[in-house]
């Protein structure tokens, strides 16, 4: 698709087909345009109507999500969504994918992700404070996925750490399922006074569009074409629309721009992603309801010789898009000057509705804007619930009856590679850099202090496909309630998520309804949990040979505490602590680590959500922290309660005997894994308060045992002994699996 | 960078070294004043004599 | 005392320089542009970690012979106190004010994480506070941080007390566990003959507060605060 030759539009009839165009698509460009479309507005018809860019296909679903709220400033639509944390500052942050291209080309592809979800904040005139990605691979036991595995994790350090923002948090998982096609979503969080948020519209007729960064050469034409098909054997041939980050230009550019934001000497600002020239002009034309004109020949090539659907489809990064009233020109130069960077005067706005693009002069394109951005049908999928949910939820797990040694199932769940330490990642991350990271990597959610109000934000990002793979509804509901209730053990409350949705043809009535109920799932949980949704990213096709990966939303969160020095944290602090699970005790081996690592299996019913519950455990758990009743707190996950146990161990270098006293199923309760619990520790001394509080909110609270200071952790089912493990071996599984990434 | 090379498929490479190459146009009257002006770049930027070692090749092109 | 940190295109650790100076030692601090050429009036002049230029051509190559560095050459020769971290050190090594290079680790990947480090002279106006042999805990974040000399110039170094910092583990020993990046001897900075240059790989600015992990940086601040402050009572005695 990507090679320019093929696109050239005198090539071959009915060019639209190639371009990614229905003809029912393309019988609507004509009736929009009131005439046949010339080959260069052919090319940015179908850049701007490919999946990616227009959300044909999942537009409809996401009017599901709520997007409103007492904080929210700015919801889905803008460049990211911003959020009220007082003071007069507002949270920007936004996820998106950059999947395809990290399965071709990791390193680039990973790193440009990067750089866009970055350009995509601070466009917003927001100063970045924070990167976190969710990956996902194939099993890391064959050399493709490593080589993928490396060179993704090498491209996010390479652009993040070079930019100056920490990189604080992130998850990995794998399945086979994403053995051809990796997940590589990249979140980035940033913080303005509100008054200086600034809009990607082109107000003003007669107000300057410039253009200022990166030259333009031939790189990721048509990306987004790319981004919305298939990936296929002949994938490979699709490097050149794979784009080449330059981080050292995209640092550059933020000071830039933040500057002249911060001198108010832009109206409009947008960066150039997804769709390049094409979109920043028709987006911010359409916004603001204004027309605009331009000459492609001001634009600074880095090559000679591309023609205008080139220069309109190209993808080259690190550029971005003003609108400027002429008499402020001058000083935007100054800055820019100053920084050896390129800016230059592309055309202005205009009074109506069209974007007209010459090319020395001549006309080469005159497009309705609106039309061009955002006439793109919406479609409403045909959904079939696929055959697979009812066999695989069928599943006995009562037949299990695991009855090998606790200690040993332990162990094992410690060193797969989903659960095992990641710090062979984020060791490659700069997670310290702006010196306001309170808390980095590894704990349930990621906090950084705001220097401006004393208070801090709490980021994670979540997402368990093998629970939205078994129940995509249930799926949803879980992301958003895990995503929410690790902000919670931390003591913040969520403001506000962003959600990247990666799934696969949703032309394909089966990924349409996993897509489908997955959303559902996902809004009913924001509305009970008032977590309002301010913007996000879809990745449709994600499938390879026709096997899709697992649907996988992945949703990135952002919480509120109000006093930066009041947090909690996930490992055990004080010897002669109590500790305690918080929440219900219904779980299950559908979709758990246990199923997959012992049995091989991804099968049964994951443990339902009970909305109301969760909301009321994370309001106590906020509750207690704020009062500093408890000293940790860890959200139970992948694993259940004795990898939790074993995690706020090692994470605080101490151990703990604890005895279950419920006479379920030990192993079960051990090992199978369900929503809205937590387990906290506390002082003896604030234990009757602490019962007290749980009870006025009806929350479950049982004693398991004790911080005793020791060097290993024992559990007692009763009066048995279940198992006594050293923490240097606990230690040791959590952490040897991925030695092979260190040499 | 031997173990992507690997993983892509590619036996038997051994000891796999990364260097920089520069490609520059440089405007001089004579060959023997582009090679002194070229060692002189290579010395003072281009290369860090500490770590690296340099060579380089000219060729006349008309500009 | 009155501190200088120079921003080149590229620098990204000047913020939290500037910010360990003013809010945490309350003392003055203003940022250089790179084209600045005088640096009249400073008592410390501080190179920020970051990755100027890119890094592209070598880390610190480009920005070594930036307009400011002019000046910095004249300060450090007229005896000015000039601190490079990270990158600093790498710029300064570039432009011949300390001695060696830094290489890439030998993990061929970055590494960010807490390390040991020992201080091998605590004579010089960056060390005087500390103790003997003392043991600080910072952060390294780097790529590039392996420090190289040819043995010469190594054993010159070890002779003349440049070594200023080694890794080490927690209890001292400069293992080969201890060392992050692979350098030569584990050292992890080093001064020029003088005295008054020192660069080192760690960053003490992310190491002086304790919501952050360690104040063990504090120390080489606290000694040039001390230094200046013994200096300016020396003037106007």
């Amino acid at each position: 698709m990507a090679d320019a030759d093929n696109l050239r539009p005198e090539k071959a009839p009915k060019i639209w087909r190639k371009l990614g165009l229905k003809d029912f698509e393309y019988e609507m460009i004509v009736e929009q345009l009131g005439r046949e479309p010339n080959p260069v507005e052919l090319n940015m018809y179908s850049v701007m109507w490919s999946e990616h860019c227009s959300y044909k296909h999942s537009r409809s679903s996401l009017k599901l999500f709520p997007t409103g709220g007492p904080r929210v400033v700015q919801g889905p639509g803008e460049n990211a969504g911003v959020v009220d944390i007082g003071d007069g500052y507002g949270a920007v942050f936004k996820i998106e994918s950059h999947n395809h291209p990290s399965a071709i080309e990791p390193y680039q592809g990973a790193a440009t992700g990067v750089g866009g979800i970055l350009r995509d904040i601070y466009t917003m005139g927001a100063q970045p404070i924070a990167f976190l990605n969710s990956l996902r691979f194939g099993p890391p036991n064959n050399a493709r996925s490593r080589y993928l595995i490396e060179g993704v994790v090498a491209g996010i350090g390479g652009y993040g750490n070079c930019v100056g923002i920490p990189t604080v948090g992130g998850e990995v998982y794998f399945e086979p399922c994403y053995r051809g096609n990796p997940l590589v979503n990249a979140m980035c969080v940033g913080v303005m006074p509100l008054k200086r948020l600034v809009l990607g519209q082109a107000c003003g007729e007669g107000n300057l569009v410039v253009l200022a960064g990166a030259r333009t050469g031939r790189d990721g034409i048509h990306g987004v074409t790319f981004a919305s098909e298939e990936l296929s054997d002949q994938s490979e041939e699709d490097r050149p629309a794979v784009q080449v980050g330059d981080p050292f230009l995209g640092k550059i550019l933020i000071d830039a721009t933040l500057e002249a934001v911060e001198k108010q000497l832009v109206v409009g600002v947008q960066d150039l992603g997804g769709a390049g020239l094409t979109c920043a002009l028709t987006e911010t034309a359409s916004r603001a309801g204004t027309g605009l004109e331009i000459d492609l020949k001001m634009v600074p090539l880095r090559e000679e010789g591309l023609e205008p659907f080139e220069i309109l489809t190209s993808e080259s990064q690190e550029r971005m898009l003003f609108i400027v009233e002429p008499e402020k020109l001058e000083d935007l130069e100054k800055i820019f000057q100053h920084w050896q960077l390129p800016l230059s005067v592309l055309g202005q706005v205009s009074a109506g509705k069209m974007v007209t693009v010459r090319h020395h002069g001549e006309v080469v394109a005159e497009v309705p804007a609106e039309s061009v951005a955002g006439g793109a049908p919406a479609y409403e999928p045909e959904s079939r619930e696929p055959e697979y949910i009812g066999k695989l939820s069928a599943f006995d797990l009562s037949a299990l009856k695991p009855a090998g040694d606790p200690g040993q199932y332990l162990l094992s769940l410690l060193s797969s590679p989903d659960i095992a330490s990641k710090e062979w990642a984020w060791q490659q991350y700069d997670y310290m850099v702006r010196t306001s990271t309170l808390e980095g990597p590894g704990g349930d959610a990621a906090v950084l202090r705001l220097r401006e109000t004393g208070k801090a934000l709490a980021v994670t990002v979540d997402g368990n496909s093998r629970y939205t793979y078994l129940d995509p509804y249930l799926g949803g509901m879980l992301a958003v309630a895990e995503a929410t209730r690790n902000l919670s053990c931390c003591g913040a409350e969520p403001v506000g998520i962003t959600d990247c949705l990666n799934f696969g043809n949703p032309e394909k009535p089966e990924m349409f309804w996993q897509f489908r109920q997955a959303v559902e799932g996902m809004a009913e949980a924001c509305r009970v949990l008032e977590a309002p949704v301010v913007g996000g990213n879809v990745s449709f096709y994600n499938e390879v040979e026709d096997e899709a990966i697992y649907p996988t939303p992945v949703v990135g969160a952002v919480g509120l505490l109000e006093n930066a020095k009041n947090y909690c944290k996930t490992g055990f602090v004080r010897n002669g602590d109590l500790i305690y699970l918080l929440g219900p005790c219904e779980v299950s081996f559908g979709g758990s680590q246990f199923l997959k690592e012992l049995y091989g299996k991804v099968a049964g019913r994951p443990a339902g959500i009970d909305l109301e519950m969760e909301k009321a455990v994370q309001a106590l758990l906020r509750r207690l922290i704020a009062d500093g009743l408890i000293v940790s707190a860890h959200d139970l996950a992948e694993g259940g309660l004795a990898v939790a146990l074993a995690e706020s161990c090692l994470a605080g270098g101490r151990g703990a005997a604890v005895t279950l006293a419920s006479g379920l199923d030990s192993v079960l309760e051990l090992f199978g894994e369900g929503p809205t619990r937590v387990l906290i520790s506390l002082p003896p001394e604030a234990s009757d308060r602490v019962l007290d509080l749980a009870r006025k909110k009806r929350v479950r609270m049982s004693e398991l045992g004790r911080v005793d200071g020791g060097d290993s952790l024992t559990v007692k089912c009763g009066n048995a002994l279940a198992f006594k493990l050293g923490l240097d071996e606990l230690k040791k599984a959590y952490e040897e699996v991925f030695s092979w990434i260190r040499t | 960078m031997e173990n992507s090379l690997q993983a892509l498929g590619f036996a038997g490479v051994k000891g796999v070294r990364v260097g920089k190459y520069l490609e520059l146009f440089l405007e001089a009257e004579t060959r023997e004043e582009a090679a002194a002006r070229l060692k002189d770049m290579a010395e003072r930027l281009l290369s860090n004599p500490v770590i690296e070692d340099y060579n380089y090749s000219l060729q006349e092109v008309k500009l | 005392m009155n501190c200088g940190v120079i921003v080149f295109p590229g620098s990204n650790c000047d913020l939290d320089a500037y910010h360990l100076v003013r809010d945490v030692l309350k003392e003055e601090v203003t940022y250089i542009d790179y084209e600045e050429r005088s640096l009249q009036g400073f008592d410390v002049i501080i190179l920020p970690g970051g990755f100027t230029y890119g890094d592209y051509l070598r880390s610190g190559a480009i920005a070594a012979r930036t307009p400011v560095m002019e000046a910095v050459n004249r300060f450090a020769c007229s005896g000015g106190l000039v601190l490079g971290i990270c990158n600093g050190f790498q710029v300064l090594t570039e432009a011949g004010l300390l001695p060696g290079a830094l290489c890439r680790n030998d993990s061929l990947q970055f590494r960010c994480r807490q390390v040991y480090v020992r201080i091998e002279n605590n004579s010089l106006p960056f060390t005087n506070k500390a103790s003997t042999d003392q043991v600080l805990m910072m952060p390294v974040a780097h790529g590039d941080g392996s420090y190289y000399a040819p043995p010469e110039v190594l054993q010159d170094l070890e002779a003349n007390g440049q070594v200023i910092f080694r890794y080490v583990d927690q209890r001292g020993e400069a293992v080969k566990a201890a060392n992050p990046n692979g350098s030569c001897e584990n050292i992890a900075g080093v001064s020029n003959r003088a005295g008054n240059v020192v660069g080192l790989m760690p960053h003490p600015e992310r190491a002086g507060e304790a919501v952050l992990g360690s104040t063990d940086g504090l120390v080489i601040f606290e000694s040039l605060r001390g230094y200046c402050k013994g200096r300016e009572v020396l003037k106007s005695g």
